[in-house]
């Protein structure tokens, strides 16, 4: 614990000590333990790629949220909020809660009553093969390519602030998903990402507490980001009325449309890597609780993202007691900026963790990161082996397997989706523009996936060739627009209707485009091609499907009332921070 | 299926509070007796051994009320 012990270079962030090593690899050994234990639990398709069906709605729904939780979101949030504001919030809060109190109560009894393994299996039962074949190849190849990302993301932070070499970083981490997800299927994966979860709260949590106390409380956290930054930064709502009014250059109609109604309604409820957890539940009752937990916690989670971004605008300085300006990534990366010692938005976790965290609570601090990137990969490749196995390689290669061939299919798939994502990791290290490519090329099928599965759901009357050709217009108008966009920048101001609108508005309101578009196509489309009979609707669709009800349960039992209570307090917490 | 007898996961977890929280009580208590050179912003509220004894005590809960052959493992 002495400085001659410590193992990083001067020029790094923060600097571990032996027993800050001894947390990490004691986190890696554990993790590996869990995968090597499960092994024998999983011996059937629906073992390894629904858990068996048997997960609590507290692991179900703990499990749902860790899987979003990456670092790359702690870190990139915790800079946003230091660039933006309390803005970021909305990410958590407006751009979640709602999307997952809806997945719990009006979508999830169709996924679980259809049987389904996947989101794309569904639009195949509801839909067809076609918008079946569209959803699970999109899915399946930009979710190994966005593991990739995410692996050269993870190895890039810790090249930054631990000053680990990229390529031990990218095979340490990948080569431990490999093995347990390999090993234990999706039980392995939702096992680590409860773990992941309470580790990542007991080595984050300190930092917004501590910087709470520094700053001497809320109050005058508030007053000393106003001096040193904005008053707007303390503002949730008042300053949306137009984009000119705050830092984020949006306002209230792409958060509440684009954000809230498109991009996180259509990530939360049909993104295959988060409702595949809540598919793991034991029956439909854990299954709607599950996202409702997920949400609950999830509007704790600006605690320890958000507040240690605003915390850094009040307190962060230097040992002389000036104030550490944080700069963009494209300033600290120069040469100048390197010169100058400057930092970007993202290091803003990394220096509170230093700032605050002493021998121990660094590693644990380290690890709750670590920790984050692992669940988010593994997220990644549980549901890139489920959706090629069940979606792609037992849909058009080889039908009517045995259960056995499936399971080692989905074991293999396991490992050759973490050399993909490593061959992408390589891929992104020689050509970081792919990185921002790989990004939108994500976004592009997410909003009109969810136009084409609610009206699935909600609607009778939508056909196969509706439901298929509108999912194909929504993400083809969506290409053309960043198309648009990334030709001509000036363009933003016709997508996002103002000349103000900034880059983060542009995401906002293409997503709200596509996903009209799919739906006024799916619309017109169905209304003039014949439906299915309502006989094969059963179990797929409100109003043809016969639902559980829960009238013997008591109040405190009905997923309903906790959605209520959730919902209840993130209105009176939109309120507060208005 | 397979819970009788299996391994809980708030088991593992608790393992993992306890091995870290004693590592972290540890560190927090030999910088007590060592006041580091460099010492983090607000040392003097020795965040590491609260913070530390905490995630141990919880950890212990864990490990005790989900040790394995008590409970399910999917509870």
């Amino acid at each position: 614990m002495t400085p001659a012990l410590l193992l990083a270079t001067p020029s790094t962030l923060v600097h571990l000590s032996p027993v800050d090593l001894i947390i990490i690899v004691f986190y890696f050994a554990l993790v590996l333990s869990i995968g090597f234990y499960l092994k024998s639990q999983a011996n059937t398709g629906e073992d390894f790629f629904l858990a068996g069906r048997e997960m609590t709605a507290w692991i179900a729904g703990l499990a749902f949220l860790s899987a979003n939780l990456g670092a790359l979101e702690l870190m990139g949030w915790a800079g946003s909020a230091y660039q933006y504001g309390i803005l970021a919030t909305h990410w958590y809060w407006i751009g979640a809660i709602p999307a997952m109190l809806f997945l719990a109560l009006v979508m999830m009894p169709f996924y679980y009553i259809s049987k389904t393994h996947s989101v794309p299996g569904y639009l195949k039962l509801r839909f067809g093969e076609p918008a079946r074949a569209v959803a699970a190849i999109s899915f399946a190849f930009m979710t190994v390519l966005m593991s990739g990302v995410n692996m050269y993301a993870m190895a890039k932070v810790l090249q930054i602030v631990l000053g680990w070499n990229i390529h031990f970083s990218i095979w340490v981490a990948s080569i431990t998903v490999a093995i347990y997800v390999a090993l234990g299927g999706l039980r392995s994966a939702i096992f680590n990402e409860v773990l992941q979860f309470v580790l990542i709260w007991a080595g984050a949590l300190l930092v917004p507490i501590m910087g709470l106390v520094e700053a001497g409380g809320w109050t005058n956290l508030k007053a000393q980001i106003a001096a040193n930054a904005s008053s707007e930064y303390v503002h949730l709502w008042s300053t949306l009325g137009d984009f000119k009014n705050n830092p984020m250059g949006i306002n209230w109609v792409g958060i509440v449309f684009g954000l809230c109604c498109v991009i996180s309604a259509g990530y939360w409820t049909t993104d295959f890597l988060v409702v595949q957890r809540v598919l793991a539940a034991k029956d439909l009752r854990a299954a709607k609780m599950a996202p409702i937990i997920g949400a609950a916690f999830k509007m704790a989670v600006p605690f320890i993202v958000i507040l240690p971004g605003l915390a850094a605008l009040a307190v962060l300085k230097d040992p002389s007691g000036t104030l550490i300006r944080l700069v963009p990534e494209s300033v600290a990366t120069t040469p100048q900026g390197i010169a100058q010692g400057l930092h970007s938005y993202n290091d803003v976790l990394p220096l509170m963790l230093a700032r605050y965290c002493g021998p121990g609570l660094l590693g644990l601090g380290i690890t709750a990161l670590i920790a984050g990137f692992m669940s988010g990969m593994a997220g990644n490749v549980t549901a890139f082996s489920t959706v090629w196995t069940y979606d792609i390689y037992a849909a058009s290669i080889k039908k009517n397997a045995s259960d056995k061939h499936y399971l080692n299919m989905g074991r293999w798939s396991t490992i050759v989706g973490v050399i993909v994502s490593i061959g992408t990791a390589y891929l992104v290290m020689r050509s970081a523009s792919i990185m921002d490519y790989v990004q939108a090329l994500f976004s592009f099928f997410i909003a009109p996936l969810f136009g084409t599965v609610i009206l699935g759901m909600l609607w009778k009357r939508a056909t196969p060739a509706g439901g298929f050709l509108g999912l194909l217009a929504g993400t083809l108008s969506s290409i053309g627009m960043w198309a648009w966009v990334y030709r001509d920048p000036s363009a933003l101001r016709y997508i996002a209707l103002s000349d103000a609108a900034k880059p983060m508005a542009e995401n906002m309101f293409r997503a709200l485009w596509s996903c009209i578009i799919c739906v006024v196509v799916t619309v017109v489309v169905s209304l003039v091609t014949k439906p299915k009979p309502e006989s094969e609707l059963n179990g797929l669709v409100y109003g043809a499907t016969v639902i559980p009800h829960e009238e013997h349960a008591s109040l405190f039992h009905k997923p309903a009332f906790w959605a209520a209570v959730v919902a209840v307090v993130f209105v009176i917490l939109n309120i507060i921070f208005w | 299926m397979h819970a009788e007898g299996s391994i809980s996961i708030w088991f593992f977890i608790g393992i993992a509070l306890v091995v870290n929280g004693a590592l972290i009580l540890g560190a927090g208590l030999y910088e007590l007796v060592h006041p580091p050179e460099f010492p983090v912003v607000l040392y003097q509220l020795h965040a590491s051994i609260w913070w530390g004894a905490a995630l141990f005590v919880f950890g212990l809960i864990y490990v005790i009320k989900f040790k394995p052959g008590k409970t399910a493992a999917h509870s």
